[in-house]
Parts: C-alpha cells; structure tokens; sequence
C-alpha cells in the first residue's frame, strides 16, 4: 500500500486534499471537483507536455508549503505548478484571480472573432463557458482584428484560424498519437498559425483527435459542418468492434441519421479513459460510419442539466405507443397530417449524415426536382 | 349564516293578471335594446377598417435582410431553442461562393419554418436572435381552412429585397422602421 509513500497535504480554497507529490495543483483540485477546478484552455491531462499556455487556470498560493509557508509573490499557472506539502491555494476565493482571469479571457477573446452563431462549436464551446463566466460585455479593442482564410487541413478537418487561441493542444495529439506530424505552429507572436507544412494533408488514422482536442471552433469536423447544431443533436453512446481503436464514441444524431461521432468526454470536457488508457477514437470511426447501423448503440449519454445540449432531451421518456392502427382496425385515418407532405426540414430524402461536407443550394434543389 | 348583506328574500307572492301576460317586462327589454341604435357602434366593419396595433405588439414573424437585401438569417438555431412552443425548425447550409449578394454570412437557413399553430406570438426569438434576422411585425396570421396553411416557410417569412423592391419593404418595415 501507500503507507511508506508520503501523501502532501494542500489545502484549495479551505477545502484539504491529500494528493500524491508530483500532482499539479490543477489536478488536486480536480480532485474536489466543483467550482474549485480552475478552468483550463491549453492544458489535457491525455496530452504530454500540455498546459502553461493559456493562463487561465491562474491561481493564487497563499502559502508556498509548510516548511517554507511564504506566499509566492505572482499569481501561478495551476497547471503547471505541482503542490508541497502544506500548500494553501486560493483560487475563487480570491479576488486577484478572478480579476486576473477576467483579464485572460479579454485576451484570448481579443481576436477571437464573434461567429458563434456560424461556428459549429458553439454549445460545447469552453471559451464560451469562459467567456460566459468571465467575460465582458463589451470590448476595449479597437483595432483591426487577426484574420486568417479558412483552411482545410486534410479531406476532413476545418481549420477556422481566426478563431484559433493558440492552446496548442492540437500539435500534440499530432505528436503523441500520429507517427508523422504534418502540422505544427508557424511563426511567433501575432502572427503565430496553425497550420500543416504546406498544405499537407493529414491522412493520420487518429488526426481526428484534435477535433476533439480543441477548445474552440478551429478544428471542426468537415462531415458535420452546418448540418445541426450541437443541442438539437441527440447524444447516444455506442461502440463498435474496431481494430484500430477502442471503438466507444458518443454519436450526435437527429432522428436515426448520425450527423456526427466523437470520443466519449469526461466532466472536464476531455476524452473518457479506458482501462487506463484515453479512448481516442479512429478517423475510420469518425469519419466514414454514420449510420446508425453500423454502431451497438448504449443509451443516452449523461448530459449536465446546465448545458444546453440538455434541452429536448429527456431521460427517461416514454413514447406512448402509437393508437390510430388499433382504433382504426387497420384503416389508414383520413385526415392524417403527415408534417412532411408540407414541411421541407427533415426532408427524409435527403439524408444529410451521408453527404461529406456541408449541405448548400444544391444539395436541396436536387430534391426539389 | 349569512355572508353579506345584500341577499334578498324571494318574493313567492303569486303573480297579478297584468303581470302574467309580462307585456311590462318585454317594453322594458324593448326599450334597452332600441336604446342602443342610438349610441356610438363599438364594432367597426373589419377588414375594410382595421384598429390600429400597440407599438409593441407582436404579431407574424418577418426573417429580415440587411441594407444590400442579403438574407440576414445564419441558421444559428438561437431562436428555435429559444422557443417555448418549440415552432420554429431550421436546415442551414453553406453558402456557395455566388451566392455572396444573397446571404451575409457563410452559413445561411437553406429552410425555415414557423409553424405557426404552435406559436404562441412571445417574442422570444426575436430577443434570441443575435443578427437581428427575425422580428415580430405588426400583422397577424390570416386565418386558412387547412392547417398546412400554417406551416410558414422561409419565402412567406421574408422581407422583400429593399433593393429591388424598396416600396415593399418600406411597407413590410411599417412601424418598426424607426425602431432600429
């Protein structure tokens, strides 16, 4: 057992933990979980080297540790900074860090672009959440914004540069779970940009990854771009027996059809462990199986009832079973509405989860013909 | 037990001769009702007459455009998960590179439909919208005889092209033109 391990005492906003050493503060206080957590932007616990990027888990240390209890004199990246023994942390209790944070949010919201309403990650967007939590209503900056030309990296991945934060998380899914990455960062600074060598296109079986990796909008998926947004969608979870991964995705679908399949997400917003290993899920598995038949399909996934993918959705349904057949002794009613002789949307001719990009004009006039 | 005291005992007393042929009575109600002819209508001849709207009334929605008659819509779904009768459905698509003088933004509702038997006329949606696409305008839904007449898709919802048909739009804008 631990016994001959000695466990540190840290003590986050007047709430103790006994943490193994070498836990970073941020992940002692998700530990305790709650509000305490500091939010992080650029830090994934799957991800090597991650973190100390973003600045906004900023937390302040109250007192250093118990045999040196001097508070450090800046406020520290919690992701980064491990804890000692006796440590007292402050992070909401504490008016310097959110005032801080605020500050953070104002930058990386700085040249952040205001499409939500075009962006497809808007509802599980975690600059949202934090822009949400807190940010400003207005802005200060005048200046002309950062803008970059939409790029596709690879047949399947949207590169929205604009809207890129620069977390980096992304490069490392291409270093730790591609053999060969193809993209990285380019230039410094300001003018720093995600981007592929060239445009070289990545044909990774797990670059898909860093869909999910993605804190904002950047790296969206090409096969569900515009086709829903994130909380009409039904999230299911579902496996499959796939060679390459671990085969347990969540599927986004309306009705039947699958728009969109991801990894499972863990209450952190990252990809759910399996047997002690993340469950990054196949480009074959992302991309290519949109039909519900081609998955064993679980159930409703867990959705917190403050996120507004929740909304619709009801555990627990029970879909009273249809009458008009046995009232009607087999006749077909007369007067039946059937909404798709006079709708267009849903149009069950047009099956949006199998075509590869976005819908357009042509799309719909086909059917129209 | 008596709660107020304004109870009046029933007179039971038989009734007279002259009251039992009640020409009294039908005078009296006679007399209400002729007295009416004579006092100002409080009906008015609709539809040739019409009242005029409260300045904040809410009546069918209008998907609006933008001064060069784009489309303002992006299908961001804000007004449908705004909606509490849950009316309102959407597809979007992207829009093609000549179809720039048609939408403003990349993403546009390829359909939308208002379903307007399920609409409760609130005004969520235009305070959910975040590109000022939709509003409620001062007119309400005209009555029909199906209810597919009240599926409202996006070519009964639309703004005229205040371009191409400025006079349509000034009229379609009616009062709220000052409003913005």
């Amino acid at each position: 057992m631990a016994e001959e391990k000695k466990l540190f005492k840290v003590t986050i906003d007047n709430i103790t933990i006994e943490v193994e050493p070498g836990t970073t503060v941020l992940n002692a206080a998700r530990k305790i979980g709650g509000d305490v957590t500091p939010p992080a932007m650029c830090y994934y616990s799957k991800l090597q080297g991650s973190g100390g990027k973003c600045r906004t888990c900023l937390v302040e240390v109250a007192a250093g540790s118990a045999a040196d209890p001097r508070p450090m004199p800046k406020l520290v990246a919690s992701c980064r900074t491990n804890v000692m023994d006796g440590m007292v942390v402050k992070n909401i209790t504490s008016d310097k860090v959110t005032d801080a944070r605020n500050g953070v949010v104002e930058f990386l919201l700085i040249n952040h672009p205001l499409d939500c309403p075009i962006c497809d990650q808007a509802g599980e967007c975690h600059l949202q959440d934090l822009g949400y939590e807190h940010g400003k209503e207005g802005t200060r900056y005048e200046f002309k914004r950062r803008t970059f030309e939409k790029e596709d990296i690879g047949p399947y991945i949207q590169l929205h540069m604009t809207r890129c934060i620069l977390c980096y998380r992304c490069t490392y899914v291409a270093d730790q779970l591609t053999d060969k990455r193809v993209h990285g960062i380019l230039d410094r600074g300001d003018h720093a940009e995600i981007s592929t060598y060239i445009s070289k296109a990545i044909d990774n079986d797990f670059s898909g990854n860093m869909i999910d990796v993605c804190p904002v909008g950047a790296l969206t998926d090409k096969t569900f771009r515009f086709k829903n947004r994130v909380w009409f969608t039904k999230p299911v979870d579902a496996h499959r027996n796939c060679d390459k991964c671990c085969g347990k995705v969540t599927l986004w679908q309306r009705g039947d059809e699958v728009l969109r399949v991801t990894a499972r997400k863990d209450e952190w917003g990252e990809v759910q462990n399996y047997d002690g290993k993340p469950g990054w899920i196949c480009n074959d598995c992302r991309f290519h199986k949109k039909k519900s038949s081609d998955w064993v399909i679980e159930g409703l996934t867990n959705i917190n009832r403050h996120s507004v993918i929740g909304q619709g959705k009801y555990p627990g349904l029970v879909i009273p079973k249809e009458t008009i057949a046995e009232v009607m002794h087999g006749r077909d009613p007369k007067l039946l509405m059937d909404i798709h002789d006079i709708s267009d949307v849903n149009d069950p001719s047009v099956d949006l989860s199998l075509i590869e990009g976005p819908a357009t004009s042509k799309t719909f006039e086909k059917n129209e013909q | 037990m008596q709660l107020t005291n304004r109870a009046k005992q029933v007179d039971r007393k038989p009734m007279t001769w002259l009251e039992s042929i009640y020409l009294w009575n039908i005078l009296k109600g006679m007399g209400i009702t002729f007295s009416h002819l004579f006092k100002k209508r409080p009906t008015i001849s609709y539809p040739e007459q019409k009242r005029s709207f409260s300045k904040v009334f809410r009546g069918l929605h209008v998907l609006n455009r933008d001064e060069e008659g784009r489309e303002r819509c992006t299908a961001c779904g804000l007004c449908a998960v705004a909606c509490p009768a849950e009316a309102i459905t959407m597809e979007a698509a992207e829009r093609l590179p000549s179809e720039e003088n048609l939408y403003r933004e990349e993403k546009y509702a390829a359909k939308y439909e208002i379903n307007m038997l399920r609409c409760i006329f609130c005004g969520l949606c235009e305070e959910a919208c975040p590109k000022d696409a939709i509003y409620l305008s001062q007119t309400f839904a005209p009555s029909n005889y199906s209810r597919k007449g009240f599926i409202y898709k996006k070519e009964d919802l639309l703004i005229p092209n205040p371009v191409t048909e400025p006079e349509a739009y000034q009229k379609a804008l009616g009062d709220k033109a000052g409003k913005n």
